[in-house]
This record gives C-alpha cells, sequence and structure tokens, in this order.
C-alpha cells in the first residue's frame, strides 16, 4: 500500500505533555438503520477524557459500547470489532485506509458508522 | 337526379377512403401482434445474438437524441456506444424502474430485465414502471411493456426467473450488469460479476437513504473485498420491514442510470472506489473514498478461493428472496392461530391482547381492544409501558372470577415480534409484573386480515 497515514504536527509545547493525552472531541455518526441503536441519534459530538495512552479506534469501539449503545450491543460490535455489515469511515474516508482498529484518533475527527442498506 | 349522382360519387370517394383505412389498420395490428410476440418472456437463460453494428446515427436517432448529443460529453461516438451497450437489471422494482426508464430514453442497445416477481398494489408508490391494470402481471413483462412504449428501438428481454448459481455466469457473461437486491444475491451477482470480468453498478435505497457504489471497474474493489463476511440475517432489514419513500430509491437508481450511461458512452464512473451516501432527510449526498481492491480478497484477490458460484444462501444463512423472515422461537402450546383467538374473544373471556408494534403501525391500523407497548419498550423495560402494562394486567385480574393467572394473547404484522415478545413477557411473569399465562397469535394481524376480517387493511 502506498498511502501514508497522516502525520501529526506536533507543536514545540506538546513536549511537554507528551505522557499525558489531552481530551478529545469527537463528532460521530450512524447510518444507514445503525442509528437506531442509539435511539435514533444520527449525530454524537462526544469528548473522550484524558488518558495516559492516545485513543484508538479499538478504545473508540469499547467506550462507544459502555457510553452510547443503548440496546443490543451484538447488532454493532463482535469481538473487538464492529459487525460485519458495518462500515466505518474515517474523516470521509474508508478506515481500512487509516489503520482500522490501530488508528490514532486525533482531536475533531468525524468518525462515521453506517450499516449496508438492502433494499430497493 | 344530377344531385343524387353526386351523392353516389361522394359516398364512392368514402368508401375507397374507408377501406384504404381498413387497409393501415389492419397492417398497424400485424406490425403491433409482431412486436408484442417478440416480447417472449424469457424463463430461462438463452444465448443472445450479438447487437446489430451501428456505424451512423439515422435521421430519427438525431431528432430523438439530439439534446444530449450536444453534449461534448457524449456526442454521436458517446450515442453509438451507447446503442452497442447491454444492461442487465437485476430487479425492476423501485430502483430498476428508473433506471430501466433512463436508459432506454437516451438509447441503450439491449436491456435485460429480470425481477421473479409479480405486480402488487403495495409496489406502485416507487416502481413507476408499473401501473395499476398490471398488478399480478409478471414485473418484468410490465416493464419491458413500458420500456418499449418509451422507445422502440432498444431490445428489451425480459426474463422472469430467479438469479442462481446455475444461471447467472451465462446470464451476466452477456451483459454488464446492475443490481440491488437481497444479501444473498448480491454476494452471487458480485462473484459472477468478477468471474465474467463486468463491472457491477450497485444502489440500495431503505427508509430515507440511498448508498451506491460501481464494483469491479477498473482495477477497484468488488463486494467482497469491503464485505468480506455476510451480515448477520437479523441484521437486515427489507423495504417491507423499514418502509421507504417511494422518490428515495427513485434517485438512487437514476443514480444508476447516470453511472451506467457515463461508462458505456465511454466517459467513465467515477465511483469505482467510492461509495456514494444520500441522506434524503438532511438533503445531503457524501462521497466516501473505498480501500482499494484488496489482496486477500476471497474472489478478485490474489489467491482467490471462489473459483465457481457456490450456494449463497448458505454462505449468509439467510433465504435469497425479499420476503419476510418466519421465526420459530416457542413451542406449539405457546402460540395460537389467529382462529382460536378469535374463537376466545368471541366467548369476552376476560384476556388481555397486546400489540407489540411500533407506533407508527398502530397508526395504521389496530385491533380495537389492543394496548400498545412496542417490543423495544418492554425490552428496555420503558417505565411508563410497564407501569400501563400493571394497571391493565390489574384490571383483566379483576374480571377473572378465580384467582388464575391473566391470559395475554400478544400480536404484530406476522408473527416474529410478537414470538419475541412471549419470551420477554415470560421473564417479567411473577416478578416484575403479575403472573401470566403468554401466548403469540401466530401469523400476527396480516392472518387475522387474511382468515378472519377481510375488511382489516393489509401493509
Amino acid at each position: 500500500m502506498t498511502a501514508s497515514l497522516p502525520v501529526l504536527v506536533r507543536g514545540s509545547d506538546s513536549d511537554v505533555s507528551n505522557k499525558m493525552a489531552a481530551p478529545i472531541a469527537l463528532h460521530l455518526e450512524f447510518g444507514g438503520g445503525a442509528e437506531l441503536l442509539f435511539d435514533g441519534v444520527k449525530e454524537h459530538h462526544v469528548i473522550l477524557p484524558d488518558q495516559s495512552e492516545p485513543w484508538d479506534m479499538k478504545q473508540l469501539l469499547v467506550w462507544i459500547r459502555a457510553n452510547l449503545l443503548k440496546e443490543r450491543p451484538e447488532l454493532f460490535v463482535q469481538g473487538d470489532t464492529v459487525r460485519p455489515g458495518i462500515l466505518v469511515l474515517i474523516n470521509d474516508a474508508d478506515w481500512e485506509l487509516m489503520g482500522e482498529l490501530r488508528y490514532e484518533l486525533q482531536d475533531q475527527d468525524n468518525v462515521v458508522f453506517i450499516s449496508t442498506l438492502h433494499g430497493g | 337526379i344530377v344531385r343524387m349522382a353526386e351523392d353516389v360519387s361522394c359516398l364512392k370517394a368514402q368508401l375507397m377512403e374507408k377501406e384504404k383505412e381498413i387497409v393501415e389498420l389492419k397492417n398497424k395490428l400485424t406490425k403491433l401482434e409482431k412486436s408484442s410476440t417478440q416480447m417472449q418472456m424469457q424463463e430461462k437463460v438463452a444465448t443472445l445474438p450479438p447487437l446489430k453494428p451501428k456505424v451512423a446515427l439515422s435521421n430519427e436517432d438525431i431528432m430523438r437524441y439530439s439534446r444530449q448529443l450536444l453534449l461534448p460529453e457524449l456526442g454521436v461516438r458517446g450515442q453509438l456506444s451507447l446503442s452497442q451497450t447491454s444492461v442487465l437489471i437485476i430487479g425492476c422494482g423501485g430502483l430498476g424502474c428508473p433506471l430501466a426508464q433512463y436508459l432506454a430514453a437516451a438509447g441503450i442497445g439491449r436491456v435485460g430485465l429480470l425481477d421473479f416477481d409479480e405486480v402488487e398494489l403495495s409496489n406502485l408508490h416507487r416502481q413507476v414502471l408499473h401501473g395499476e391494470d398490471s398488478q399480478g402481471q409478471a414485473k418484468a413483462l410490465s416493464a419491458a411493456h413500458a420500456v418499449r412504449r418509451l422507445n422502440s428501438t432498444v431490445e428489451c428481454i425480459p426474463y422472469h426467473l430467479q438469479l442462481s448459481p446455475e444461471n447467472a455466469l451465462q446470464l451476466i457473461q452477456q451483459y454488464p450488469s446492475s443490481v440491488f437486491d437481497n444479501v444473498p444475491t448480491r454476494y452471487l451477482v458480485n462473484d459472477a460479476c468478477v468471474l465474467s470480468g463486468k463491472p457491477l453498478i450497485s444502489a440500495s435505497a431503505l427508509r430515507m437513504e440511498g448508498q451506491l457504489t460501481v464494483y469491479n471497474y477498473r482495477g477497484g474493489p468488488c463486494y467482497r473485498c469491503l464485505y468480506p463476511k455476510p451480515p448477520p440475517p437479523e441484521t437486515v432489514t427489507n423495504c417491507s420491514d423499514g418502509g421507504v419513500l417511494g422518490v428515495v430509491p427513485g434517485i438512487m437508481g437514476c443514480f444508476q442510470a447516470l453511472e451506467i450511461l457515463k461508462i458505456a458512452s465511454g466517459q467513465g464512473s467515477s465511483c469505482g472506489q467510492q461509495l456514494l451516501m444520500f441522506d434524503a432527510q438532511d438533503a445531503k449526498f457524501r462521497s466516501i473514498r473505498l480501500r482499494p481492491k484488496q489482496a486477500s480478497c476471497a474472489v478478485c484477490g490474489q489467491n482467490p478461493t471462489v473459483t465457481h458460484l457456490v450456494d449463497y444462501e448458505k454462505f449468509c444463512g439467510s433465504a435469497a428472496t425479499d420476503k419476510c423472515r418466519r421465526l420459530n422461537l416457542l413451542s406449539k402450546d405457546q402460540r395460537v392461530t389467529v382462529q382460536e383467538y378469535k374463537s376466545i374473544a368471541d366467548t369476552m373471556a376476560a384476556h388481555l391482547l397486546l400489540d407489540v408494534r411500533p407506533l407508527v403501525e398502530v397508526d395504521i391500523c389496530h385491533l380495537p381492544t389492543s394496548l400498545n407497548i412496542p417490543l423495544s419498550s418492554l425490552e428496555n423495560r420503558k417505565s411508563e409501558h410497564i407501569h400501563a402494562l400493571k394497571k391493565r394486567i390489574g384490571q383483566v385480574k379483576e374480571q377473572l372470577s378465580s384467582d388464575s393467572q391473566v391470559p395475554v394473547y400478544v400480536i404484530c404484522k406476522l408473527g416474529n415480534d410478537s414470538q419475541k415478545a412471549v419470551q420477554v413477557l415470560e421473564k417479567m411473569s411473577g416478578s416484575e409484573v403479575d403472573s401470566v399465562t403468554v401466548k403469540d397469535i401466530s401469523g400476527g394481524l396480516m392472518a387475522w386480515a387474511q382468515k378472519i376480517d377481510p375488511s382489516f387493511p393489509q401493509y
């Protein structure tokens, strides 16, 4: 694969707070029917608390399951990833291009979970 | 006498004219009869002769297509290559109708129209090629007639058959193709397209949303690259469960037509590694960059394990039809038929009838005595609903002569959700609510409409 992962450019003061990642704000969206597992709400603005390590997608899924998911978790996650039939997009790109579960979330990232539609 | 002679010659002239008219009408009739016999419905796949090569546009073509010929993106060359293109439309429904309509209008060479269903009244809000008078007719044929009316120069082949691993390759090899449908059909069509090297222009629409991608196109990913594993059957909602606003598949079908016309006229599609998402509620389109073709893909990857078509119903764990699944969660003594419930209701025996459909469906129709608590509210123990349930159980208990358990009958549309609700209520019985005996009314309100009360609406 030739596509490279985005590089986070750090300011000079970041060296100081290296150990403690600041809270990050995310814009989460659910669509294609996946929003029905979240009380029908499509858009969520959330803030992930600070923790010693940077947040990645794997941890985000755990956080969503614990904090946002209203019903039937098996229809959203299976094992440590999303269930088959849900496509994950990070900043308008397929998460496969971004490193999937290992992608390190950045402040103001936009993450979309979309269930494939079947009908016509 | 002179006047009489004039009258006679006048009448003779009229007679000759009428005779001429009769000959013309007879000619028209034989022409029509010929064209309708040409539209023989195909019950199995036959090998088609290649399209007649066309080197120049006729004057009639130029007039008909003049507005699009003026586009430098299309031009005469694009129009000629459209006339040399065949497209297979799998499913003549909400997407297939506008798709077929625009392809035919634009002068595509040949369309195969495949559908195994008949036209039903509940199709007409979105499947706009069919009319009231075509109810009961095979959809493929009804669509073919509509397309023929629009553009008689398009070769139109209706297929009244179900796509299967046995016939899919032979069929798809003859067309670049296009699809929407249920899950097993998607994998089947995807694999058949990969194996015969055809692009797949896939769209779907549900509720107020649509999606579109062109798979297996110019080195891009196939459907399996994106979805190596099928979704669990219980997560798949179809139009008869989830509902759909007719114009949403209409828009997506038009989009499919657009991408096909671009491919067929040589401009190419830009949806090859891209997912187009349409949110009709917010009137928003969004384009997503997708992953490239996956080296690990089971059908288009470096070491494919799928080298011929397999059993897709088994692979997906569900049937290849749009019809609703029938669950069987309960034992026989936990269920009653609609006839049995009718006689219980007729004896006026005290009981509780619980309707577990969502409110939007209860607004369409319901039985007069039922209490409505949606299944999801029961599952989540929504407090106001549990309160209402307790209250009604208490009221019924007062009507019972002995200290017996309150009988509860659960109903929904088709008898699937009601079975799940019976399981929930059995867990609640004796702890969260008074002890009850719970039964499901098998077949639900649609069975009630068919077998007990024909005046009850069906949806």
